[in-house]
């Protein structure tokens, strides 16, 4: 495994104490005409836990991401990063504050290299527009931190492929790497697992654990072996609303979640 | 095809055009002048919709707002100087391409493609239907621009041979100009938006902004080839901003391959190489050129740049299985 830990972070970043709040959403209600997608869903990411969204299809896990992201804005409901009320931000706002994301359906640019997809990725971070007539390709700053985070996400045999040619599980870790090339201390992960190999599961298991510690990690993950050994928090969403949040043994331990979950398995059973 | 081979290929087209006016055929120059002047145009309109993914069927209008500054802003009877009309046309159309870009970028898609177009009908009634534009007949320009710097005259636009190396000079400079800055930290990002704009957004990137200046940008060289157009013919009239205009040059585009500048020179060539041997040939050129067209785009998908590839595949493999 590679010896770059956290390639996207600058060193005084990595030195922030964990524990703090990074992201703070509180109340935030999505109504898509009638339908109430999240009620009400309060979500709190400190640095240096991993956060797991559980929740059967439709639960509306994807839409509470999409507003943590920018990318759907809230009915109701702030958000803060910081400190700061990042409610009315877009995508590409959060993205500069440090809220980076990945998507459910793998979202990349599929006839560029995998270096070409993440030094985008980093170039965005120092954005010169002006500079017309320099050359993309000797931003050495932008194609080094690009292969670091390759690297990172257990790519590094891939740069120069075509990004569209990868397996599945490599394109998910394509856009790990995307995130990573973004300094994001805020990691919204859709479902980074799922179409995996069990060996490249336990890959990325690995990859989440090393990025932990500095940044704050919010994951939708269905894979339960990979959410009990990443997970500090969990919460659980029922019909667009949080039925339980804590900590793993208090979820493995409720009888509402057995009910949500395993009540729904036994009815299949019987 | 390499690097080498293109880089070699691009020479020769470039020598072989070089060689035009040593025919001494003025018809053929004038003819070639004008190609080249369409093939600048062709570019331009690339930048747009072959690296950005903006398919703007409007960008006549730009073309057209640079011919008539010309016009406009030259003196009846004597040459206005060639290094103010030129910056301040070029200017102005750049100017024109960044107004309606703050209003046409909003949009996407079948939208965008209409409201670009509606945008240059609007440039069209505004020349046909004022005083300012002298209406359907036009204006003249009778005296064309003078190159002259404090009493020495480096080149003529009044020659032809002098005017067609100044377009070939022009279209190399716009060549050169458009792939140093697709290589640009901005011009991937250009390309970025044209594979995946919203993920170009979810990494940071407002695209809003780089929309339009690749717009304004386009705009701008859109306007250098409407420069060269009013000075070669001399007269400026509406149907330089028509919707017919701006669907040429996007055919040009199409033929030539998007997102390809060689293709895009070599759409303008055929284009026009069509329009005068079918116009030779019959009253009704549209229609077999129409139907060429429709030809073209069924069994030349990626258009005259791909055929190299596909003349090297075909030869490899025994045989296309396409």
């Amino acid at each position: 495994m590679s010896e770059v830990i956290n390639p996207g972070l600058s060193a005084a970043v990595q030195a922030a104490p964990a524990g703090e709040i990074l992201l703070v959403a509180e109340r935030i209600t999505r109504r898509f005409g009638g339908l109430v997608a999240n009620q009400d869903v309060c979500v709190t990411l400190p640095r240096g836990k991993v956060h797991v969204l559980l929740g059967p299809n439709g639960a509306g896990k994807s839409t509470c991401i999409n507003m943590l992201s920018g990318d759907l804005p809230p009915s109701e409901g702030t958000i803060h990063f910081m400190g700061k009320d990042i409610t009315g931000l877009s995508a590409a706002q959060r993205s500069q504050v440090g809220i980076g994301r990945s998507y459910q359906r793998t979202n990349i640019f599929p006839k560029f290299t995998v270096l070409e997809n993440v030094r985008l990725a980093a170039q965005s971070r120092r954005q010169q527009p002006w500079r017309i007539f320099s050359k993309a390709m000797k931003q050495q700053w932008a194609l080094e931190k690009a292969r670091a985070c390759i690297e990172e996400a257990g790519l590094g045999a891939k740069v120069d492929w075509i990004a569209g040619v990868l397996s599945h599980g490599e394109q998910r870790q394509l856009e790990i790497a995307m995130v990573l090339a973004t300094d994001a201390q805020v990691m919204l992960l859709d479902e980074p697992l799922a179409g995996m190999g069990s060996d490249e599961s336990a890959r990325m298991v690995e990859v989440l654990k090393r990025l932990k510690p500095s940044r704050a990690i919010l994951l939708v993950e269905h894979d339960m072996d990979a959410v009990f050994a990443v997970a500090d928090t969990i919460t659980v969403m029922v019909n667009g609303q949080v039925l339980e949040s804590g900590p793993p043994a208090q979820i493995k331990a409720s009888v509402a979640v057995q009910q949500a979950y395993l009540g729904q398995e036994d009815s299949f059973h019987v | 095809m390499s690097s080498l081979n293109s880089m070699i290929f691009k020479l020769a087209g470039l020598a072989l055009l070089a060689c035009v006016p040593l025919t001494g055929e003025s018809f053929y120059v004038e003819l070639a002048a004008k190609t080249l002047v369409l093939a600048i145009f062709a570019m331009s309109l690339d930048l747009l919709v072959g690296f950005t993914g903006l398919v703007s069927f409007g960008h006549a209008a730009y073309f057209g707002v640079a011919a008539y500054a010309v016009a406009l802003l030259s003196p009846k009877y004597e040459a206005a100087s060639l290094w103010y009309v030129l910056p301040a046309s070029v200017g102005l159309s750049a100017l024109a391409a960044l107004v309606v870009g703050l209003f046409v970028l909003r949009t996407k898609g079948i939208y965008f493609i209409m409201v670009t177009l509606a945008f240059a009908q609007l440039a069209f009634f505004v020349f046909h239907d004022t005083p300012l534009g002298g209406g359907s007949d036009g204006i003249y320009l009778n005296v064309k621009p003078s190159a002259e710097i404090a009493g020495w005259v480096p080149f003529e636009l009044d020659n032809a041979t002098h005017l067609y190396y100044f377009i070939l000079g022009a279209l190399v400079v716009v060549y050169a100009f458009l792939a140093r800055i697709l290589q640009s930290p901005f011009g991937r990002v250009l390309v970025g938006i044209k594979s995946n704009e919203h993920r170009m957004q979810s990494m940071g990137y407002l695209t809003f902004r780089y929309k339009l200046a690749a717009f304004t940008l386009a705009g701008g060289l859109g306007g250098i080839a409407g420069f060269l157009y009013a000075v070669v013919f001399g007269f400026v009239t509406p149907e330089l901003l028509s919707w017919h205009q701006s669907g040429n040059v996007l055919l040009m585009v199409i033929l030539g391959g998007m997102g390809n500048l060689v293709g895009a020179v070599a759409g303008a060539f055929v284009f026009t190489g069509m329009q005068e041997v079918f116009g030779s040939w019959t009253k009704h050129w549209q229609l077999v050129m129409g139907c060429v067209i429709v030809a073209a785009v069924l069994f030349m998908p990626g258009g005259l740049s791909a055929v190299p590839a596909r003349i090297k595949r075909a030869l490899q493999g025994g045989g296309s299985n396409e």
